[in-house]
């Protein structure tokens, strides 16, 4: 619990407006923008006369509005972070490796399957964290891959994005067992 | 049914070899998920929500509960060996208990945490038992307008009373709001906010947003971070049996920590984090030896907030099972897990599922005395857990999140949403935006607007039902208050020091 202490610090001199919670700030009130319009948009028929489908919407885009406008203000007044964790400045080479690995892991579930796409994730996250072994990782996310992926298309039969390794599997089982 | 016979009930259901077997996994894997850091019960329930489809309603929550309870089992060792609280509930055993553990008193910390845990838990398990059946007489005469009222105070108090900031928590509230709102309007079959996608007429998944926030988002978050972050092992020294002593000073933080965490726990409010801090703030002025607190570590410090933590858990299952009311992520995303089995969590639910409440119930007290023994003599294998690197903890758990959405919808839709949701998680995170209200806000908001809406309809459109109903004016009242009297008291205090400064 950091409290609110130290965070607004409106020492009149240097009260620069704070950047990143600005810009954190007014994705709120683009959101709530977003959320009124669409809820404007959402047909009212009459029958349904006391409380139609748009009231709540509407009440929870100007919630959004209103907090997010005190955001903006909170923001342009030096932002609401202490002084410690303006000073953290986040690793945007480990980000961009994560993202990069989460992009990859959507663009390569479908056409390769659920094991090697998770091996290339887990490469990339792996290597978010610092890690310089990609065989080794590589060799570890292929089997935790592997045994989840059968934990759970055997034991829940769900059927996860099956590719040609577990394909190959599955033919491995059926053959010794049809032995 | 009263308590007593509701608790026969309940351990011939939960002594049954299965449901035992499902109760040892759960506290196992509750264990293992608080010990790990990065994982909680919130995430962990959410992904195994598919099991719902597969076993019966009191095997999936006597595992859900086992989660619930061995995830506190397992945080405490984290915080006292590691000292980088989970949550934001377990910030004060850490303080004291790796101090501790750096004066090789680990032993002792462990063992005061786990059995202090094992008393609350069992202590609050039995409020429970006895506590339920009355607030359900009680409930049974709420109607939609007054249910309608009682959501609203658990909003406020979740998003903006528990956490740091009342706008960032509200904001965060309205935005699970909105996402519960997306899909077709069950009451008039239109369609909101899906932008004409069709994955989006059932609405969005609540395991993909809370998988995205807690998985996702915190591993965006660790990575982010990661490089400056040095977390030490504390190796484990000392003794895990207490001394006499260590007994002596620990029972009364024990029974002071239960009676701050329980109560607090089960107000539809809710929250861990007040009664800890009351707890840790009562032991240090009670205690004997004032110069251990802050210093070498005194044996309080983790005895009663733990003790608060553990009973305030066991709190919050009175509003879930009662009045259908979740006031944590973990609670909200259990009672998800209800509204897939089609069981309407309420008033109702004591008398329509004994079995399934009681047995669960029952399966508290069994599982509290398995993590007993899990979390003291096998303690050296959950410390070995921790020795895990963090490049392959958080690769898996990435791993796991995309089975647990991509796997059972096979949905890119829910893929992409669930990885979007993770980078506004991590911005939540960075920017100290609490997450549970956003989940709270997606499992209760439509709820509520059903409830409104009911109230409403009963009310021929009027308005001011909420207002006229003693019992939902007064929540009402305490909810508005609850927001408001703490600005007021600030501003107050604020201009009282410009004044003095003044002078």
């Amino acid at each position: 619990m950091a409290g609110d202490g130290g965070s607004n610090q409106r020492g009149a001199a240097d009260a620069a407006p704070a950047t990143g919670d600005l810009l954190v700030a007014l994705g709120v009130v683009g959101l709530a923008a977003v959320v009124l319009w669409q809820a404007w948009e959402i047909p009212v028929s009459p029958i349904y006369a006391k409380v139609g489908p748009t009231l709540v919407p509407i009440m929870a885009g100007l919630g959004l509005l209103m907090f997010g406008a005190a955001l903006v203000v909170s923001a342009a007044r030096g932002g609401w972070q202490t002084e410690d964790e303006k000073a953290i400045t986040p690793d945007r080479l480990a980000l961009g490796w994560v993202l990069g690995g989460l992009a990859l892991n959507v663009l390569t579930i479908g056409p390769l399957g659920f094991t090697l796409a998770s091996v290339l994730l887990f490469v990339c996250v792996t290597r978010g964290f610092g890690s310089r072994q990609p065989l080794r990782d590589a060799a570890i996310g292929g089997a935790f891959a592997l045994v989840a992926y059968l934990g759970f298309a055997k034991t829940l039969n769900i059927n996860i994005g099956a590719g040609l390794i577990e394909n190959g599997i599955e033919w491995l089982i059926a053959t010794v067992r049809g032995r | 049914m009263d308590g007593i016979n509701g608790l026969i009930t309940g351990f011939g259901v939960a002594l049954t070899p299965m449901n035992l077997l499902w109760c040892l996994v759960g506290t196992t894997l509750g264990t293992a998920i608080g010990v790990l850091p990065g994982l909680g019960p919130a995430l962990t329930i959410a992904l195994l929500l598919p099991i719902t489809f597969k076993v019966e309603p009191q095997a999936a929550f006597i595992l859900f509960a086992g989660i619930y309870y061995g995830a506190m089992y397992g945080g405490s060792t984290t915080s006292i060996l590691l000292n980088t609280p989970g949550e934001s509930a377990s910030i004060v055993t850490s303080m004291e208990g790796n101090k501790m553990a750096r004066n090789g008193r680990a032993g002792a910390a462990l063992a005061t945490a786990a059995i202090g845990s094992f008393v609350a838990g069992t202590i609050g398990t039995l409020g429970i038992a006895f506590l339920a059946p009355i607030v359900v007489d009680w409930a049974l005469k709420f109607g939609p307008a007054e249910y309608f009222a009682l959501m609203i105070l658990a909003f406020t108090t979740v998003s903006a009373v528990l956490g740091s900031s009342a706008v960032r928590g509200l904001t965060a509230l309205f935005f699970g709001i909105w996402l519960g709102l997306i899909g077709i309007d069950l009451q008039t079959g239109q369609a909101r906010f899906t932008f004409g996608v069709q994955e989006l007429f059932d609405g969005i998944n609540v395991i993909v947003v809370a998988v995205g926030l807690f998985a996702v988002g915190e591993t965006l978050y660790n990575a982010a971070t990661y490089k400056n972050s040095e977390s030490k092992i504390t190796p484990l020294k000392g003794s895990l049996l207490m001394t006499k002593l260590e007994w002596k000073r620990s029972i009364g933080p024990w029974l002071r920590g239960t009676a701050f965490g329980f109560p607090i726990g089960a107000m539809p409010a809710g929250g861990a984090e007040i009664p800890t801090f009351l707890s840790y703030y009562t032991e240090k002025k009670l205690t004997k030896y004032p110069e251990e607190f802050g210093t070498t570590g005194a044996i309080e410090g983790v005895a009663g907030p733990e003790a608060a933590n553990n009973a305030s858990a066991a709190g919050v299952l009175v509003p879930m099972l009662t009045l259908g009311l979740p006031t944590s992520a973990t609670a909200a995303i259990m009672l998800s897990a209800f509204q897939s089995y089609g069981i309407n969590p309420g008033p109702l639910l004591l008398q329509t599922q004994p079995a399934l409440v009681w047995g669960l119930i029952a399966s508290l007290f069994i599982g509290n005395v398995m993590l007993l023994v899990l979390n003291l003599p096998l303690i050296g294998l959950w410390v070995k857990m921790l020795q895990i690197p963090a490049p392959l903890l958080y690769a898996g758990i990435l791993v796991f999140a995309t089975i647990g959405t991509y796997g059972i919808s096979q949905s890119y839709i829910d893929l992409i949403l669930l990885y979007a949701v993770g980078i506004i998680g991590y911005l939540m995170r960075r920017y100290d935006f609490p997450t549970a209200p956003v989940i709270i806000g997606m499992i209760l908001g439509p709820l509520a607007e059903q409830n409104f809406r009911q109230a409403m309809t009963i009310s021929a459109g009027d308005w001011t039902v909420f207002f006229t109903r003693p019992l939902s004016l007064t929540i009402i009242v305490i909810a508005l208050s609850l927001v408001v009297v703490p600005k007021i008291y600030s501003m107050a205090k604020e201009s009282q020091r410009r004044q003095s400064l003044a002078r």
